[in-house]
């Protein structure tokens, strides 16, 4: 058992040192796999960008209220005898002054030009009630100030100030037939708030005719367990023909199918880039064998094993994917990690987040490129353990 | 010296190559006995089939028919692995190229055949160093083949056939690839390794003066041998 374990750490290391006289061809495959692992983690990391910065964003204990059915808010409408009945609901926190915290929201779809590309984007308007900003968790303002009450003005989230001409504060944006200042720019803990325009749910109701309906109701509860409370008085009241979720559940309904379609490009695309990377696996292995054979049938002579060629062969493989398993990594941490990207949210309109790998996804974009290191070196190394001795000696 | 028990006995060993459809035969019926402590220079045309007979005389080919024994083993019924253990501990190869790890040093070459016993690591080193001093090469043990002449190589792959005490060296034309001196350096060790150690001998060579080292020199030619005696 000893002399096994010592055989196949001989072979094993005169392989891996002899990896420098294939370097070129060895250094072709690491790249190749390199790049496939680029490809999977870059749409990866784009997919768990997206998840998390939308999924963050929701807390367990504010409710989200939506007309039944209505998977998007932007496909809502929740009207004002509606909102009262929210209002007297059972789990709804209330203020020290004794107001239920509740903020009708509506929901529009504004343009906006993009700054990279210059063209024509949809944004969401926002108009929040009273209590929007307590209903979410880290809203600060950190240039300008927020809007009044009753005043045609806006505050814009900084990540689409970032990606959107003419929203600095102090300029002038019109939306259709209204015109509105800029008085700041707030953030939101990196959530998909950050890429919205905010103002005043009356002045918003008032400047688009929309006087008596919302689209959503936002509401605290007094716990994380009311949410059933304020599900089971919606179901069993007539009148209130809603959808009552948690805000965490809602945005992560809204990510998951973006997040999903993301993968489901990234896998197939990766699987096929794999496909080649073993092809190009197996040839260099192949060429490492034939290369080895008087060294593999030497060593044979003297009296070692074929399990110990195996061994060493697929060490080699192995050795080559994961250089290029963390070298692809390595590659996708610095080119994409924390670069920022937009793209069509649940609502339809822009969502800015970050490409973000996370340990698990670099252990997946490994393990891809030891799949193909391990395909890549199993044939050849059965090959090197079966090589006939004669064969291999007289192979120069 | 015993005739009853030789080092090597070949009964009606035949072996055949197939290539595509040619079949050509290289030995049809080849009975052969080489004492213990001998020293054989097998010679011959290119073709005749010497490598082949070290490699069944070694345990890496297989004969088509036939009795091969070695010290009284016979050897053509064992499985590959049990060839495998039983070459580790009887045979020592030399080839014509020296079939050294580029990347191991003198040392570690030489060490490999020990890998395969129940040594440890400071015996092994003993040993290592025994065998480099027998071929004069102790000062040299951290050196890669690359840095070494061609006969230093083949030097070092005697010290690699001899570090497991094995009792049959089998060496196929090993001054093929060198110049006059250095291939009388390495004749001059075997010749030493035979008459000193006692090790059984047998060596191919196309060269006289290479046959003149040993104590008999075999020709084989057509499947057959032919002995001469040499004068010594
Ligand atoms: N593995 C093999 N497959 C087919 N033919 C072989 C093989 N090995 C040797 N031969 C043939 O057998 C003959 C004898 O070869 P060999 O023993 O190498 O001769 P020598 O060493 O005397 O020059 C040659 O004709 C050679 O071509
Ligand atoms: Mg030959």
């Amino acid at each position: 058992m000893r002399s096994l374990w010592l055989q196949v750490a001989a072979v094993t290391a005169i392989n891996l040192k002899s990896i420098g006289q294939r370097r070129w061809l060895s250094l072709s495959t690491v790249i190749a796999i390199a790049l496939v692992v680029i490809v999977l983690l870059a749409f990866l990391a784009m997919a768990n960008g997206f998840q998390r910065t939308i999924a963050g964003s929701g807390a367990d204990d504010i409710a989200i209220v939506l007309r039944a059915g209505s998977q998007a808010e932007i496909n809502s409408t929740v009207s004002r005898d509606q909102v009262r009945l929210i209002e007297d609901g059972p789990g709804i926190a209330r203020g020290s002054d004794g107001k239920p915290l509740i903020s009708p929201e509506l929901y529009l779809v504004v343009d906006g030009i993009k700054r990279s590309t210059k063209t024509k984007a949809n944004l969401p308007l926002r108009g929040i009630g009273e209590q929007g900003t307590t209903l979410r968790k880290d809203i600060a303002i950190t240039a300008g100030r927020m809007f009044n009450r009753g005043s045609n003005e806006v505050v814009v989230g900084k990540a689409l100030l970032r990606e959107f001409e003419g929203f600095d504060v102090g300029s002038t944006v019109s939306f259709g037939a209204s015109r509105w200042n800029v008085v700041g720019v707030f953030e939101a803990g990196g959530s998909v708030f950050e890429s919205e325009i905010w103002a005043d749910l009356n002045v918003v109701q008032s400047l688009f005719n929309r006087n008596n309906v919302v689209q959503t109701v936002r509401a605290r509860l007094t716990g994380p367990a009311a949410l059933n409370e304020l599900k089971s008085y919606s179901d069993n009241e007539p009148r209130l023909k809603l959808d009552v979720k948690s805000e965490a559940a809602y945005f992560a309904e809204q990510a998951s199918q973006t997040s999903d379609l993301i993968q489901k490009l990234g896998w197939p695309l990766a699987i096929a880039m794999a496909l080649g990377a073993v092809a190009g696996a197996l040839n260099t292995m192949y060429s490492s064998v034939a290369a080895r054979a008087t060294e593999i049938a030497t060593l044979r002579a003297i009296g070692f094993g074929g399990f110990p060629a195996f061994v060493g062969t697929l060490a080699e493989s192995l050795l080559l994917a994961v250089i290029g398993g963390l070298l692809g990594a390595a590659a996708t941490y610095l080119i994409f990690d924390g670069v920022t990207a937009s793209t069509l949210g649940g609502n339809f309109t822009q969502v800015v987040f970050d490409f973000k790998l996370s340990p698990w996804l670099i252990a997946e974009g490994v393990a891809l490129a030891l799949i193909v290191g391990l395909i890549g070196g199993l044939f050849p190394a059965v090959r090197a353990a079966r090589l006939p001795i004669v064969e291999g000696l007289y192979a120069r | 010296m015993t005739a009853e028990h030789p080092m090597i006995r070949l009964t009606g060993v035949a072996k055949r190559f197939t290539k595509g459809k040619e079949t050509i035969s290289i030995f049809d019926h080849l009975d052969l006995g080489i004492p213990r402590g001998d020293f054989i220079a097998v010679m011959g045309p290119s073709g005749s089939g010497k490598t082949t007979l070290l490699n069944l005389l070694g345990g890496i080919d297989r004969a088509d028919a036939g009795e091969i024994a070695v010290a009284d083993q016979r050897i053509d019924g064992l499985s590959e692995g049990e060839l495998a253990t039983w070459r580790a501990a009887n045979i020592g190869f030399i080839f014509q190229f020296y079939n050294l790890m580029p990347m191991l040093t003198a040392a570690q070459n030489v060490e490999l055949p020990l890998l395969l016993t129940r040594l440890n690591r400071k015996e092994r080193a003993e040993r290592v160093h025994t065998a480099l001093s027998v071929v004069g090469l102790a000062d040299r043990t951290k050196h890669r083949p690359r840095e070494m002449s061609g006969g230093q190589q083949q030097r070092v792959a005697i010290a690699r056939a001899i570090v497991s005490d094995p009792n049959l060296l089998l060496c196929d034309e090993p001054t093929g690839d060198l110049d006059r001196q250095s291939a009388d350096e390495i004749l001059s060790i075997l010749q030493l390794l035979n008459g000193e150690l006692g090790k059984t001998i047998v060596m191919v060579t196309h060269d006289p003066a290479a046959a003149n080292y040993a104590k008999r020199v075999l020709h084989l030619d057509k499947g057959r041998f032919v002995e001469r005696e040499l004068a010594a």
